[in-house]
């Protein structure tokens, strides 16, 4: 199976030496091997949590796809599952936390609260999809998705893996990647790349409320 | 049932402070009002004389109409019997109100939080912080002048959905495309980062100075969390260390805030039932339960006899599941790495596929409604139930006995860890397995029967030394009953309808206040409910058991080495989803 | 303190991990790969590993199951899709997160409402397929589909299915629902022969 998944077509075998030599190209043997080995951060922030727990267990078990090591240290993960509703308080935790996993990084979106802030999202403290502050590449709807769904999201991401190209991927660009601002916790969430935006907010708010007040008065 | 009046018929409490002591005669509520100068006095009598011993729940209420705000406290009987409602009443504008951690200490975090969200003082509090929301954010969110960044409307269903409704993401409609707000003229390059934190670390200052050790060693505080993989998600503890021994702890909540009272207070009445899945998605069938409780009892209606049939087999199925997850994730903590926790999953598996069946979902089941349950058994359900409660789960619970109970390792490392005296216990506010470890056979299910408990044949299981091997022992134990009790439930189990009077979508509850509670398999899960008469509720709470029982970490982590923290904890058996809420 | 516990707990551990073999052996090849062998690991007295090998193997999911709801279409003769939604809104009041956002259609000449739905949206990002929508319908027009396989690249452009992409054909319901299509077709025809015994006794 793996031999079909790695040969190229087009690329003309004799055929004395089919099935003793597959030809292909190091961008689809590298991302082979990538894709099989993807290692989740063990990282759980709510309900999600648990069916990706179920997932990694005995019925599911997504050892079967190379992801049974699940670390909880994210200098030794690939792909950071959000498993949950993305709280205020919790995301600059979630930046720092990808800011410290290793390139090549994969951010998998599960549930419907991780995505675009699920069913909590009025909640005053609820972020509406982590995908506001770090980049996110799969998403699963759901809440939470089934064990199978999640299963099949991370399929998917293995389909984006094998497309990937060594010569365009940004990790081996020669800058290095630059972080990802962590959040601040002020009266509110602050994004330090939108401060003028807040200062621009604040400030208008401030003049509207002085004008109604000189209106009333 | 809980549906005499909560006092009364025993004791009434006038005739001892006849001069300042009032019946609460709004129509719907029960209980007593306290002046604020009186509560010490009176809490101190209510404990000391009449046996009130644990403090259930404390909260507060927004009454924004009258100008007043009320602070709710719930006490019961460790001997069993009704919670007994009491409440104090002080101006809206300037809300202080006596603490009573010096009698109660389990009211430690709750009161922190009626200060967090309502923004009511305690004054004589030893340590009043926020507790859900960070230190500096702007407001108290539960005031019920004070509105989310995404505010639409009072109450749903927003009148934007429909007829015309025009699709638009939420972050669309703000000026700053976001779930943020800040004050007028704000300027985020004055605002200091360090301030929660420091606040915290302030208040250990006392401690950290000097060790008595004989080795001269240094005091420090070290961070475990809100990212460690023994904390059952995302919960920070704060730990003193002298070495290696624990000075003090502290935990650090909120950092899965979902607001749930908040969005339950927008919500109508049967919109809050999904969100209960949410709030211990563990047991997301007795979350429902309490809840159906609670409204019922103040609609004055009772499900039919095969609903309250269906609605024992969940919740005492949910009660398995939550006690194998807390045995298998124990000795995950302990270092067993993940074997009993995947035995423990694969039993769970076949009580989510019931659940799935029946409901339609795992884990968020969304199968209780008011006057009984969503629909009746599907074909086969039953017999799966009797294949498991007669056959299987007995010989499993009889495995997991012989795999871990004796275990060396185990006991050791569990047996004398984390020790709370009943005294501690009571005082602390613990309930569930963590109160019956420590040797108080309290149990809701007994001591205030609710549904149809009274009519099964179970023991309260209890045992004496109050530490982690002990609760470990209970749970099994627990599970054992629990599977008695059903064995019993599908013996019993009449055919009928499941559902008193027509389903609806839009249900009236009439004025008044009810405190439903059950015995979940995390301690008592209570929810406070307050109506006005509208389509949704003007104060919506929950009791959440694994946040209360957390009060009672640092008692048991103290003294203890920083290995063992992580086994206590595991061993209160903590959901995020609850203690955040 | 001499260990013994420690071995009889390896010996449970053991014979886990030797009923595998058992059980493989004595099934044969039917365990794997086969609808009865699916089914076989979902039972109560399973031994063994139970693991479904999704996406070769599929846990099959009970008819109640719910994941996002969908739209119930009858097919008309030219192949139309004729909704069974009349946009009475009771959907989107009783959502408890107010995902589900319908536009009226109004008559263009009188202005007054028709009972069909302009625009029917619903933002998966917020549902949280409690299923209340499908449970208070008084139509059978929104149904809770079984479909899970919807994971996507970009939510922006992915995440908010509108009519077309929430309409799915009676038959399709039928399918996935078979029990529950029973009862409601029943309890339609009956309304509808009681209707017109009622016209019968009128006329």
């Amino acid at each position: 199976m793996a031999n079909e998944d790695l040969q190229i077509p087009g690329y003309e075998i004799p055929p004395e030496m089919q099935g003793q030599v597959a030809v292909t190209t190091l961008d689809r043997i590298y991302n082979w091997g990538r894709k099989n080995s993807l290692w989740p951060m063990m990282f759980g922030l709510a309900c999600c949590a648990i069916e990706m727990i179920a997932t990694a267990a005995s019925r599911f078990d997504f050892a079967r796809f190379g992801m049974e090591v699940m670390r909880p240290s994210p200098r030794q993960a690939d792909v950071m599952i959000v498993s949950g509703t993305v709280t205020k308080k919790m995301v600059p935790q979630i930046v720092r936390l990808y800011n410290q996993m290793p390139e090549p990084k994969y951010v998998v979106a599960m549930g419907a609260c991780a995505s675009g802030g699920g069913p909590f999202k009025e909640g005053y403290n609820v972020v509406s999809g982590i995908d506001k502050f770090i980049p996110v590449d799969v998403y699963i709807p759901g809440c939470p998705p089934t064990p199978q769904a999640l299963i099949n999201g991370l399929m998917m991401l293995q389909k984006k893996v094998e497309r990937e190209s060594l010569r365009t991927a940004r990790w081996y660009s020669r800058e290095p990647a630059p972080a990802i601002p962590v959040p601040v916790l002020g009266p509110d969430l602050m994004d330090p790349r939108r401060y003028d935006e807040i200062r621009a907010y604040t400030l208008s708010k401030r003049n509207q409320q002085t004008t109604e007040e000189q209106t009333e008065a | 049932m809980a549906e005499s009046p909560v006092v009364g018929t025993q004791l009434n409490l006038l005739d001892h402070f006849p001069e300042w002591l009032k019946k609460d005669e709004r129509p719907g509520f029960e209980g007593y009002i306290v002046p604020a100068e009186h509560l010490l006095e009176f809490a101190h009598a209510l404990r000391d004389r009449f046996g009130y011993d644990l403090l259930s729940s404390v909260t507060g209420v927004d009454y924004l109409p009258e100008g007043k705000m009320e602070v709710v406290y719930h006490a019961l009987q460790t001997t069993g019997g009704p919670v007994l409602n009491f409440k104090v009443q002080v101006d809206r504008q300037n809300p202080v109100v006596p603490s009573v951690v010096s009698i109660w200490p389990g009211a430690d975090f709750q009161e922190r939080e009626a200060w967090d969200l309502l923004g009511i003082r305690f004054e004589g509090h030893p340590d009043l912080r926020r507790i859900l929301m960070w230190e500096g954010f702007a407001g108290h969110p539960l005031r019920k002048d004070w509105k989310e960044p995404y505010f639409e409307e009072e109450a749903k269903p927003y009148k934007s959905r429909w007829p015309e409704g025009h699709v638009q993401r939420a972050e669309d409609r703000h000026p700053l495309h976001d779930n943020v707000d800040y004050p007028a003229g704000f300027d985020p390059d004055s605002w200091s980062p360090e301030t929660a934190d420091d606040v915290l670390y302030k208040t250990y200052q006392s401690i950290m100075e000097g060790s008595d050790s004989e080795l001269h060693t240094d005091r420090m505080i070290v961070n475990l969390g809100p990212q460690h993989p023994s904390t059952h998600g995302v919960f920070r503890m704060v730990v003193v260390l002298d070495g290696e021994t624990v000075v003090d702890v502290k935990p650090v909540f909120g950092y899965l805030h979902r607001n749930h009272e908040k969005i339950g207070e927008r919500c109508t009445w049967l919109q809050i039932m999904p969100f209960t899945d949410r709030l211990d998605y563990i047991s997301s069938m007795s979350n429902n339960f309490g809840y159906a409780l609670a409204v019922e009892r103040l609609m004055g209606i009772k499900p039919p006899e095969r609903a309250e049939y269906i609605r024992v087999m969940m919740a005492e199925l949910t009660r398995i599941v939550s006690h194998l997850i807390s045995i298998g994730f124990l000795l995950n903590d302990l270092g067993a790495y993940f074997t009993p926790s995947l035995y423990a999953l694969e039993e769970r598996e076949l009580i989510l596929d019931i659940f799935e069946a029946v409901s339609g979902s795992r884990m968020m089941c969304n199968y209780f409604r008011f006057g009984g349950v969503a629909r009746d058994l599907p074909e086969g359900v039953l017999d799966k139930v009797k294949e498991l409660v007669f056959e299987r789960l007995p010989r499993k619970i009889d495995e997991f006995d012989r795999y871990l109970t004796r275990n060396e390792i185990v006991r050791v490392r569990t047996e004398g860890v984390g020790v709370l005296t009943a005294e501690q216990a009571i005082a602390l506010s613990a309930t569930g397995p963590i109160l019956r470890a420590s040797g108080v056979p309290y149990d809701i299910r007994r001591a205030d029967p609710y549904s149809i408990y009274d009519r099964f044949d179970f023991d309260v299981v209890v045992r004496y030394h109050g530490d982690v091997y002990d609760r470990y022992l209970v749970r099994l134990e627990e599970i054992r009953q629990s599977i008695r009790i059903l064995q019993q439930v599908v013996r019993d189990i009449p055919e009928g309808p499941v559902q008193t009077g027509k389903p609806q979508w839009q249900v009236r509850v009439p004025a008044g206040e009810s405190y439903g509670r059950v015995e979940g398999p995390k301690g008592e899960l209570g929810y406070y409910i307050v109506s006005n008469g509208k389509p949704n509720p003007w104060r919506y709470h929950v009791r959440a058991p694994s946040f209360v029982n957390l009060t009672s970490l640092a008692q048991m982590a103290r003294g203890g080495k920083v290995a063992d923290i992580v086994v206590i904890l595991g061993s209160i058996d903590i959901v995020l989803g609850e203690v955040d809420r | 303190m001499n260990g013994l516990g420690i071995v009889r707990g390896l010996w449970v551990t053991f014979k886990h991990f030797i009923l595998t073999y058992i059980e493989d052996i004595r099934t044969g090849k039917r365990r794997y790969y086969s609808p009865e062998g699916i089914l076989a690991r979902t039972k109560g007295d399973v031994q063994g590993a139970f693991t479904i090998q999704y996406p070769e193997e599929k846990y099959p999911v009970p008819e109640e199951f719910r994941y996002i709801p969908f739209l119930v279409y009858e097919e008309g003769e030219n192949g139309q899709k004729n909704y069974r939604c009349t946009s009475c809104g009771i959907c989107a009041k009783v959502c408890p997160p107010q995902c589900i956002w319908i536009v009226r259609t109004n008559d263009l000449n009188t202005g007054k409402p028709i009972p069909a739905p302009a625009e029917f949206y619903i933002d998966v990002d917020i549902c949280m397929n409690c299923g209340l929508c499908a449970e208070y319908c008084p139509f059978d027009a929104i149904k809770m589909d079984h479909d899970y396989e919807i994971a996507s690249y970009n939510r922006f452009t992915d995440h908010i299915f509108n009519k077309e992409r929430l309409g799915k054909p009676l038959s399709y319901y039928a399918q996935i629902r078979p029990q529950n299509f029973a009862r409601e077709e029943a309890a339609r025809k009956a309304e509808m022969e009681a209707k017109a015994a009622r016209k019968a006794a009128t006329a």
